[in-house]
Order: C-alpha cells, then sequence, then structure tokens
C-alpha cells in the first residue's frame, strides 16, 4: 500500500515542452508513472513521444481522465499553473518549481482549501511510491518497494536516507518531499495522518529542518494521533541565526524555529531523534526490529 | 532581502504613511548642510546600517543645531557600529540619515509579517514599542494585538478598528491608525515584503502617529517582479564572498570553522555541516551547489572555497541520484587541478555509475580522499585536519 500516488494515478505534466518537463517527463515515464498527458499553451496537439501535448488542463483532463498533475513551469507562472490545475479538477498537485513569491503562495492556498485540494511543494521533490509511481525528479533506482513512509522538506537529504533504508533492505510505502518554501500544500501532520492511516505503512521517518514551527506542531499531532514508531532527523544544528539556509523557508527568526527547539519537541512526542545524519537507516532499522521481538 | 531604514521610510512615505522630515547624507558637510536646511530646533543623526540595537550602539545622536549635527556625522560615519545584531565585526557605517526631532508622548509598535502556520500575513501591534517585538511576545504575549489577513478580504476597516480599539487609542487617534495601516498592508503586498515592521510608531506630544523607525524585508523570490526593490541591495552590507557566490549563482554562507563544504541540496549541506560538528570538527561554510550540482557549478564553488584562507580541508558531499558520478568526478578533478586546491579533498560520491566515479577520483593523482557514505566522510575529515 501507498499514500496520495499508485498505480491508478494518471499524470498530466505542465510544462512539458521546456527542459526540465521534458526530460523528467520521459524519466518518469521509464519508471513506470501514468504520464498520460501534457500541457503547454499554444502548444496543443504536438506529442512528445507518446504523450498528447494540450493547450489547457481542463482539455487534458477531459481527453484523458489525468487526476494528477506535475507543474514545471517557470516561478513567475507557477502560481497560476497550481491555480489552472486546481480549477480543472485535479485532485492531487506536486509543484516542482523553486522560487515562487510568498504571497503568491498565500492567495494559492486560500483557494485550494476551498476547493479541497491536495498540493505538493513547491519547491519539492516530489512524491514517490515505490514500484508504483513517481512524480518528481528523485532518482527512481534508489527506492525499493516497502512499509517506510518518509515526509521531507529537503531534497537530496531525503535520497541519503532513501539509500541509507534501501541498503539495509528496508523499503518505502511512499515519500513525500513537502517542498523548502515559507508556504507549502501537504505539511508533516497533514501525512502523518495519511500514513497512520494507510495499513501498508509500518513505521514514519520524518526529515525536517530549521524554520517556521511544522515540526512542533507535528509533535503535537504525534502526542495525541499517531501510534505507529516516528524517527526525525533535524537539519541545521549547526545554522546561524538570521541566515536563509538555501531553502527560502530554512532561516532562524526572532530566536524561532531552532533545530533544538524541534528536537526538543519531537522527543518529548516520544520521536526517535537522531543526530548523526548518517545513523538514520540503522536507528529505524533498531526500531523495526525492537518492534517485531516484541510481537514474537 | 533587506534595505536601510532611510529607504523603507521612503517606501512607506509613498503609502501615505507619516514618517519624520528627512534625508540621507553620506558626508558631514552634506549632514550639516540638510540639518540647516529643516530649521528644526531638534535633529537626529542615524548611522544607517543592516542591522538594529543602533541607538545602544552610539549610533543614533540627538542635536540641536545644524553644526552640532555635523559634528555627529563626522563622528558616525566611516566608524564601526557593533551592535547585538552585526556579531563582533560591527558594520562600516557609511550613511546617516538626518531628521527632524520628533516629541514622543508613547513609543508603540506595528508590524506585519507573513505567518507560515496560517499562511497569511498577520499584523501585530502593541502599546510597548521601542523594544524588540520578540522580546515582548517572550515576556508578555498578551500585550501583543494580532490580526490575520486573509487573502480573500484583504485589509478591511474592522481591522484597523479591533487594533485601534483595542490597543486603547482615542476615536482621532484610530482613525490615523487606519491611514498607517492602510499604508503599511498596501506597501507589505504591493512589494512582495517579508517583514514590514514600524517600530517605534510615536504618539507625539502634539496627538500625531508618525513612524519614527522602519524595517522592510523583501522576498528575493518576489525581486523579479520589483526592479526598483532589487536595486535598493547595498552591497556593502553583504559578506564579499558572499557577493562572489551569488554572482555564480551559488548558495554561500560564511561560518567560524575550517571544514570547507561543498554539498548538493540545502538540507544535505546543513546535514553535512551537522554530521561535520558531530565527528569533532567545525563547517567554514554551508555551500549549497544545486540540487543538479554541475561540473561548473563545483567549479565555481571551489573557487570561493579557496578564497576563504580558514578552510583547512574540504569536504564534498554530493548525492547525484539522476546525475552520472564519473561525469562529475571528471568535473571536481578539473576543478581541484584548475583552481590550484592546496588542502586535502575528502569526497563523497553517490549516484549513477559511483564505482567508475570514485575510480577516476582514486587514479587523478590528486590529493583525493574518497569515501563512502557520510559518517565515513566526516570522519576522514577530522583525520584529515589532525594531521596538518
Amino acid at each position: 500500500m501507498s499514500i496520495l500516488v499508485d498505480e491508478k494515478t494518471r499524470v498530466v505534466v505542465q510544462g512539458i515542452t521546456g527542459n526540465e518537463g521534458m526530460f523528467h517527463a520521459r524519466q518518469m515515464v521509464k519508471y513506470g508513472t501514468k504520464v498520460v498527458a501534457g500541457v503547454t499553451p499554444g502548444k496543443g496537439g504536438q506529442d512528445i513521444d507518446e504523450v498528447p501535448v494540450f493547450n489547457s488542463v481542463t482539455e487534458a483532463v477531459t481527453n484523458t481522465g489525468a487526476n494528477a498533475s506535475a507543474i514545471f513551469v517557470p516561478p513567475a507562472f507557477a502560481a497560476d499553473a497550481i491555480l489552472e490545475a486546481a480549477d480543472s479538477g485535479i485532485s492531487l498537485i506536486v509543484c516542482l518549481t523553486e522560487g515562487i513569491p510568498t504571497l503568491e503562495m498565500v492567495i494559492v492556498r486560500a483557494y485550494l482549501k476551498e476547493k479541497g485540494i491536495n498540493l505538493i511543494g513547491p519547491n519539492t521533490p516530489g512524491i514517490i511510491s515505490p514500484g508504483k509511481c513517481k512524480i518528481g525528479v528523485m532518482a527512481g533506482y534508489i527506492h525499493q518497494p516497502g512499509t517506510i513512509g518518509i515526509i521531507s522538506r529537503s531534497g537530496t537529504l531525503t535520497y541519503e536516507v532513501v539509500d541509507q533504508l534501501t541498503k539495509r533492505g528496508l523499503g518505502q510505502s511512499t515519500a513525500v518531499g513537502i517542498g523548502g518554501d515559507q508556504i507549502i500544500g501537504l505539511n508533516f501532520v497533514d501525512l502523518l495522518a495519511l500514513f497512520e492511516k494507510d495499513a501498508g505503512t509500518e513505521a514514519v521517518i520524518m526529515i525536517g529542518e530549521i524554520g517556521g514551527t511544522a515540526e512542533e506542531e507535528a509533535a503535537r499531532f504525534i502526542e495525541e494521533h499517531v501510534h505507529k514508531p516516528v524517527l526525525a532527523f533535524i537539519a541545521g544544528l549547526t545554522a546561524p541565526p538570521g541566515r536563509r539556509m538555501g531553502h527560502a523557508g530554512a532561516i532562524i527568526s526572532g530566536g524561532k524555529g531552532t533545530a533544538k527547539e524541534k528536537m526538543e519537541a519531537l522527543e518529548k512526542a516520544s520521536v526517535k531523534v537522531v543526530r548523526n545524519p548518517a545513523l538514520v537507516g540503522e536507528e529505524m532499522e533498531g526500531i523495526l526490529k525492537s518492534r517485531s521481538a516484541h510481537r514474537a | 532581502m533587506k534595505i536601510h531604514e532611510y529607504q523603507a521610510k521612503e517606501i512607506l512615505k509613498s503609502y501615505g504613511v507619516p514618517v519624520p522630515r528627512g534625508r540621507v547624507a553620506e558626508t558631514p558637510e552634506e549632514a550639516g548642510r540638510i540639518a540647516k536646511e529643516m530649521g528644526t530646533e531638534t535633529i537626529v543623526v542615524k548611522a544607517q546600517i543592516h542591522a538594529g540595537g543602533r541607538g545602544k550602539g552610539g549610533g543614533v545622536q540627538v542635536v540641536h543645531s545644524a553644526h552640532q549635527a555635523q559634528n555627529a556625522a563626522k563622528k558616525i560615519l566611516g566608524t564601526t557600529l557593533v551592535t547585538h545584531q552585526t556579531g563582533p565585526a560591527g558594520r562600516i557605517v557609511r550613511k546617516a540619515l538626518i531628521e527632524e526631532g520628533v516629541e514622543i508622548e508613547e513609543e508603540l509598535y506595528l508590524g506585519m509579517v507573513v505567518d507560515r502556520s496560517e499562511a497569511c500575513p498577520v499584523i501585530m501591534a502593541s502599546r510597548e514599542g521601542g523594544v524588540e517585538i520578540e522580546k515582548v511576545a517572550a515576556e508578555s504575549p498578551e500585550k501583543i494585538i494580532k490580526e490575520w489577513i486573509s487573502p480573500v478580504t484583504g485589509l478591511r476597516p474592522f481591522h484597523p478598528n479591533k487594533i485601534g480599539f483595542g490597543l486603547g487609542l482615542d476615536l482621532g487617534q484610530v482613525g490615523k491608525m487606519r491611514g498607517i495601516l492602510s499604508g503599511l498592508y498596501r506597501a507589505f503586498i504591493g512589494k512582495d515584503c517579508l517583514l514590514a515592521e514600524i517600530n517605534p510608531l510615536v504618539l507625539t506630544k502634539g496627538g500625531d502617529l508618525i513612524a519614527l523607525d522602519a524595517k522592510m524585508n523583501f522576498d528575493d523570490n518576489g525581486l523579479f517582479r520589483h526592479k526598483e526593490i532589487a536595486a535598493l541591495r547595498d552591497l556593502n552590507e553583504e559578506d564579499p564572498l558572499e557577493i562572489e557566490a551569488s554572482k555564480y549563482n551559488l548558495n554561500y554562507i560564511k561560518l567560524n570553522g575550517n571544514v570547507g563544504c561543498m554539498v548538493n541540496g540545502a538540507g544535505l549541506a546543513m546535514a553535512t555541516m551537522d554530521i561535520i560538528k558531530v565527528a569533532g570538527a567545525d563547517p567554514a561554510n554551508f555551500l549549497d551547489v544545486g540540487g543538479g550540482a554541475t561540473a561548473e557549478m563545483v567549479k565555481n564553488g571551489f573557487e570561493i572555497l579557496m578564497t576563504d584562507k580558514d578552510v583547512k580541508v574540504v569536504l564534498i558531499n554530493i548525492f547525484g541520484g539522476i546525475l552520472r558520478c564519473d561525469t562529475l568526478a571528471e568535473g571536481v578533478t578539473e576543478a581541484v587541478s584548475e583552481v590550484k586546491v592546496k588542502v586535502p579533498v575528502v569526497v563523497r560520491l553517490e549516484g549513477t555509475n559511483v564505482e567508475e566515479g570514485r575510480r577516476i577520483l582514486n587514479e587523478s593523482g590528486l590529493n583525493f580522499i574518497v569515501a563512502q557514505g557520510m559518517k565515513e566522510a566526516a570522519e576522514k575529515v577530522v583525520e584529515a585536519l589532525k594531521r596538518q
């Protein structure tokens, strides 16, 4: 089992005729994702390999039954692309674009809430249910189907953790990059709720970082609603305050949003917090072993 | 992006927020002339740097003649001002704001930021102005009024009413507050701000409300649609290495340690800094060459790292994924020989064709220490440091 995306997911790629869009659309098809359509206004009627291109998302949905969207559109137009997808009846939007103005996302979030539509990102590597569906830019081959759910604010750090898991024979149910921006769609809490309900997920890994209070909110949620084991790594223990560490959302401001505060909040909620990023796979294996020993 | 107080005041003024009369000066003579032209009894000379706490650091002086203003500017301009926000190195003052003095009855606080959890802007107001709002929030949070502004409604007249009466202002003052909040809100939305702060907002003895200080931070992601704001960037306020890095589109932040780091992706870059610390050393910098890390970016990264004299060892940690490690290894080898890297370089590569990549590094004849995995990489960094 998995969350949000699986064999039934039918993907439309917005911005499919651009360099990034085309490259990653092909990578997704190669992985086995059902990429059923592409959209670039003005380029409707063309084909990219076997994938038909439409002028609007509505046309793509009507003609192909697409139910998820992957957005590879430059920052100045990406908020519009998200709104268009939401307006066209797409139920899951994955926005890979980095650099969307924060106040644009304020409007986007309000609209998505009204429509009840799920957004992953922006500024995310995407989402993958190994062996079933990949919507994003991550390398498919490092993943392996299994029972660990992953929620992360980072890209390459997620690959690092996935790699550690796979090398130990621990597969993943679904790995979700929630994005590095200040305002994002689905957050730790939303995804923890989905993983808690998913019969195919045995344990969850959270990869957080400095900035904001999403990890603290997750800690409160875990305390009350999550029974599966959760392990966390928080990046940025050595990050200086007041500086934006690459991601738009990774900043300690007014003394708030430090890695230490987040770790303490999570530990209080009985989350296993790993301080050495190289040991995430090993610690997860330990948790699963002690659980199965407990059951036997 | 940050700007100076005088620039923030000019922006707010253009949106109808009352600010004291004043102009910026770069020389003491200019300061004297401005003060003379203003002709007011009290003149304030304020150092312009991108950091708070200027008053306590001696960067704000109240004087009573044009001559005194010129002398005050002479003292302030060119000095290095150290405040709790500048760090011990301080900042050189290159400009001073010469302003008319205001008779202060009371200092209020007014600010606006983007609330990440609520995903909308929030206005904060307090009668406890003149001090840092974080301090008020920590000690007496009940003294701060917060109003979240939905993008559906925008700012409506009821918001300033709630805030003004909530602060205990009288009807006339609430009317003035309405104009100030409207200006603050329109400036915030219109210029893609992440923070706009008027602290203090002063209630004068004459009963007026006026912005005595102002601070605005802008969303870097929004700058492409505000060329006039991007033009306000003051390179004097930034680290020269960081400016150099930004020319190459690299995310670089100088830190205090001696292990130069080059990593692809911001999260992995932070985690790499953290693991260096866990292993017992200190990172010299944060450097994210981008998730897609090309050979070109790696070369540029080396150019930056080698300019930092504190760097004793370099750690390259690249999780390529889709990227081919052999291509990347060739890039790293080329960069190290071109940039003439003289310190040991620990390399950890992961991705497609990783074996081939490691072979290229090992056989390059250069000073590479090839590591498998982050843990080993951090340990080898510490070993290399110890050997020096």
